[in-house]
């Protein structure tokens, strides 16, 4: 049954939203709003003079090659760092839920990376593959492989997908198991006895009803994809080699903060804006169909 | 709060401040960590000790690009310093931004101080004057690109380390000898950008740019992909095919392979001195960078990298006065010989050189004056005199990404400069767009 609570007159349920509508106003719609402004103006980096351009940014943008490959860039590494932080989070979620002693060391230390911060994952991992000192590309080097992230777009790419991902497995990985512990064990015993074995009880029973938490995920992650993994990047490639590396966020870094070009940057921020908005309209308008509450 | 800790704290900051009250502040924003920056701290406590007027405060803002973010951040909100450390690169942002700074000649006119600006080494003092002599920053830390060898490497491939390295043709000679005795790291560079093109250019006394490299106007385009260039990233882009130059970084990554001692050759600063010397635990040697014999007007003089200090807009005349009188101390010859030789850069004025070679530095330090002559021993050309280019930083990353392109095999040297050339003129245009 569902419980409402309903409030008597307007002051108190608005005085209770004021906190929320403040933030959302002062660290949303205040920066948006600058930054549609700016996106319109060639402005020195001082702010001494300002040149209207109109849609011009947005036309040099268009006309930028570089901007466009930077959409693929980014669209292939949102996708890696999705598929492979939420798939590894679901087979670790899916055997710890199997798991019936020392299930809590197990939780406890997958949760362990969730707290290590982007640049501070990005730092580690370099480490871990410096061409110089790195553990791993040492043993990579006794077999015979030669690992140059520096240089090898692939290696690059792969690098960063890698410590994006670690620390994101531990977030999905909570939202897993607890959707997985929220499926009644009944409905599974159910089809076990009617003879269904695990990976047909996992994909007709299992998986449809964790999809609500699969959604959720899917939304979170690319948007984390897309904007938070702006410390791995910069830590590990800045963007490199060639621009292997250089997603839509580290290019409005990069132009706006080391190329001192607050137009284009801005222009880039606006479009990013769009581009994430409208990936949030396709998801529900077009997967969340397939969501079963 | 208690009556007692007011009072004690009234009584405290009494006593500690009695002189502060009639000292002014001045606010210098800087880059530097790590030895470099406690030095700097040292010149700063030297210069507080040394006068009772005023007091100046260190803060350290990140590397250099950071650094200069911060300033204009906070210029933008009105809360900017008195002195800023701007990187070479950001000269030309910071010229045209003629609302936020006080030419540096301004400043000591109007405290009345004694100020030479050809006090300062021709090649150090172009960078920041305008074409009419004015200098608009003062330089501070000025360094050139030298080649660093690693002499017991030379030895173990049976290479003589007193080989003649002055050309490039030599080198080539040398990589192919390490090569063949199993070197694994014959050559790595530091800040390619600033060695292999825009040094390059200078040494060789080609443009890197059009409008004499940026100093005539903002109307200038690139010109890195002259024969010169081409030929040299080409060499280059076949070394590291072959294994024999070491691709590590677009900064200063190759530093550590150099010092591990693993690579034999490594273009880099003058200011590698101090940490090469530091942590070297092999015989190392300092030499001219060099240059393409055939080449005519080679070798003409390198050209600086590090930075200046440039003074804000919109302080007071008092703190002028103070800014004045500390840019002075900075240049002084004690401070810059001290300077000069504990970190590798160069000494800015020819007194601090002079007062350097008299102290005998050079003769207990053979080689650290190979910088100095490297610049100094031609006057400089348009082409050698510096760069004054708009979004420099953004264009160097342009065009470290079409090196590597080359260091990978992807583009050849011709096609990865045309393009780099392609694009960075599209910043140049809309840097002269914007100012």
């Amino acid at each position: 049954m569902e419980k409402r609570v309903t409030f008597k007159g307007w002051l108190l349920p608005m005085l209770l939203l004021l906190p929320q509508v403040f933030i959302t106003a002062a660290f949303f719609f205040y920066p948006a709003g600058q930054a549609i402004y700016q996106s319109l103006f060639i402005p020195d980096p001082f702010g001494l003079s300002m040149q209207y351009v109109g849609l011009g940014n947005f036309e040099y943008l268009a006309k930028d090659p570089y901007y466009r490959a930077s959409f693929v860039t980014t669209a292939v590494f949102s996708g890696l760092v999705t598929v492979v932080s939420m798939g590894m989070a679901l087979y670790l979620a899916v055997l710890a839920d199997r798991l019936i002693k020392g299930s809590g060391t197990y939780r406890t230390l997958l949760i362990w990376p969730y707290a290590v911060a982007p640049a501070v994952a990005g730092v580690l991992w370099l480490f871990m593959f410096n061409t110089r000192v790195g553990v791993i590309s040492w043993y990579l080097g006794l077999l015979g492989y030669d690992w140059n992230h520096v240089l090898n777009e692939t290696e690059a790419m792969g690098l960063v997908v890698v410590a994006s991902s670690w620390g994101r497995v531990s977030y999905n990985f909570l939202f897993f198991l607890a959707g997985l512990q929220a499926i009644p064990r009944s409905v599974i015993e159910a089809a076990a006895i009617d003879g269904a074995r695990f990976w047909t009880r996992f994909r007709t029973i299992v998986f449809p009803l964790l999809s609500p938490t699969t959604f959720f995920l899917l939304v979170v992650n690319i948007v984390y994809a897309f904007f938070e993994t702006f410390g791995v990047i910069h830590t590990i490639t800045s963007g490199g080699p060639q621009q292997a590396t250089t997603i839509l966020v580290y290019k409005v870094y990069k132009d706006g903060f080391v190329g001192q070009d607050l137009g284009s940057s801005a222009a880039q921020s606006v479009v990013l804006l769009l581009v994430v908005g409208l990936l949030t309209v396709i998801q529900f308008k077009y997967i969340e169909r397939r969501v079963h509450y | 709060m208690t009556i007692r800790t007011l009072l004690g704290g009234a009584a405290l900051s009494l006593a500690l401040g009695t002189s502060a009250y009639a000292q002014t502040e001045i606010q210098f924003w800087h880059a530097f960590t790590g030895r470099l920056g406690e030095l700097v701290a040292e010149q700063v406590e030297t210069f507080n000790g040394s006068q009772s007027d005023y007091t100046v405060v260190a803060t350290h803002k990140g590397n250099y690009s950071e650094t200069l973010n911060a300033g204009i951040a906070a210029f933008r909100a009105g809360e900017q310093p008195d002195i800023l450390m701007v990187f070479e690169v950001g000269t030309a942002t910071m010229m045209a931004a003629k609302g936020a700074i006080k030419p540096v000649y301004e400043v000591m006119a109007d405290a009345g101080a004694d100020f030479d600006a050809d006090a300062f080494i021709g090649a150090v003092k172009g960078y920041y004057t305008t074409t009419e002599g004015e200098m608009l920053s003062m330089p501070f830390n000025s360094s050139t690109p030298v080649l660093w060898v690693n002499r017991d490497a030379l030895s173990e491939a049976g290479i003589d380390p007193d080989t003649d390295l002055s050309t490039w043709q030599n080198v080539g000679d040398v990589l192919d000898q390490l090569k063949d005795a199993g070197n694994e790291c014959p050559l790595t560079t530091a800040w390619q950008s600033w060695i292999h093109l825009e040094n390059l250019s200078a040494y060789h006394n080609v443009p890197f740019a059009t409008q004499d490299n940026g100093f005539a106007g903002f109307d200038t385009e690139l010109a890195l992909n002259g024969p010169v260039q081409v030929k040299h990233i080409e060499t280059m882009g076949e070394w590291a095919k072959d294994g024999k130059f070491i691709y590590a970084g677009r900064r200063n990554e190759g530093g550590a392979n150099f010092r591990a001692g693993e690579c034999a050759l490594f273009t880099e600063s003058s200011a590698g001195y101090a940490g090469i010397k530091s942590e070297a635990s092999f015989e190392f040697d300092v030499r001219p960078l060099p240059y393409w014999e055939g080449v005519e007007g080679a070798p003409q003089n390198t050209i600086i990298g590090g930075a200046s200090l440039w003074v804000m807009e919109g302080q007071s005349d008092e703190e002028y006065k103070g800014v004045a009188e500390f840019l002075n101390f900075l240049s002084s010859p004690e401070i810059q010989a001290k300077w000069h030789q504990d970190t590798g850069y160069l000494p800015i004025t020819a007194a601090a050189g002079e007062l350097t070679r008299e102290q005998g530095f050079y003769e207990e330090n053979p080689g650290t004056d190979v910088a100095v002559k490297q610049m100094t021993t031609n006057e400089p050309t348009a082409n050698s005199k510096g760069l004054r280019l708009g979004s420099f930083d953004q264009i160097r990353g342009i065009i470290d990404e079409e090196l590597e392109a080359v260091w990978s095999g992807d583009k050849s040297a011709q096609a990865a400069l045309d393009s780099a050339k392609e694009r960075g003129d599209q910043l140049l245009r809309r840097f002269e767009a914007a100012n």
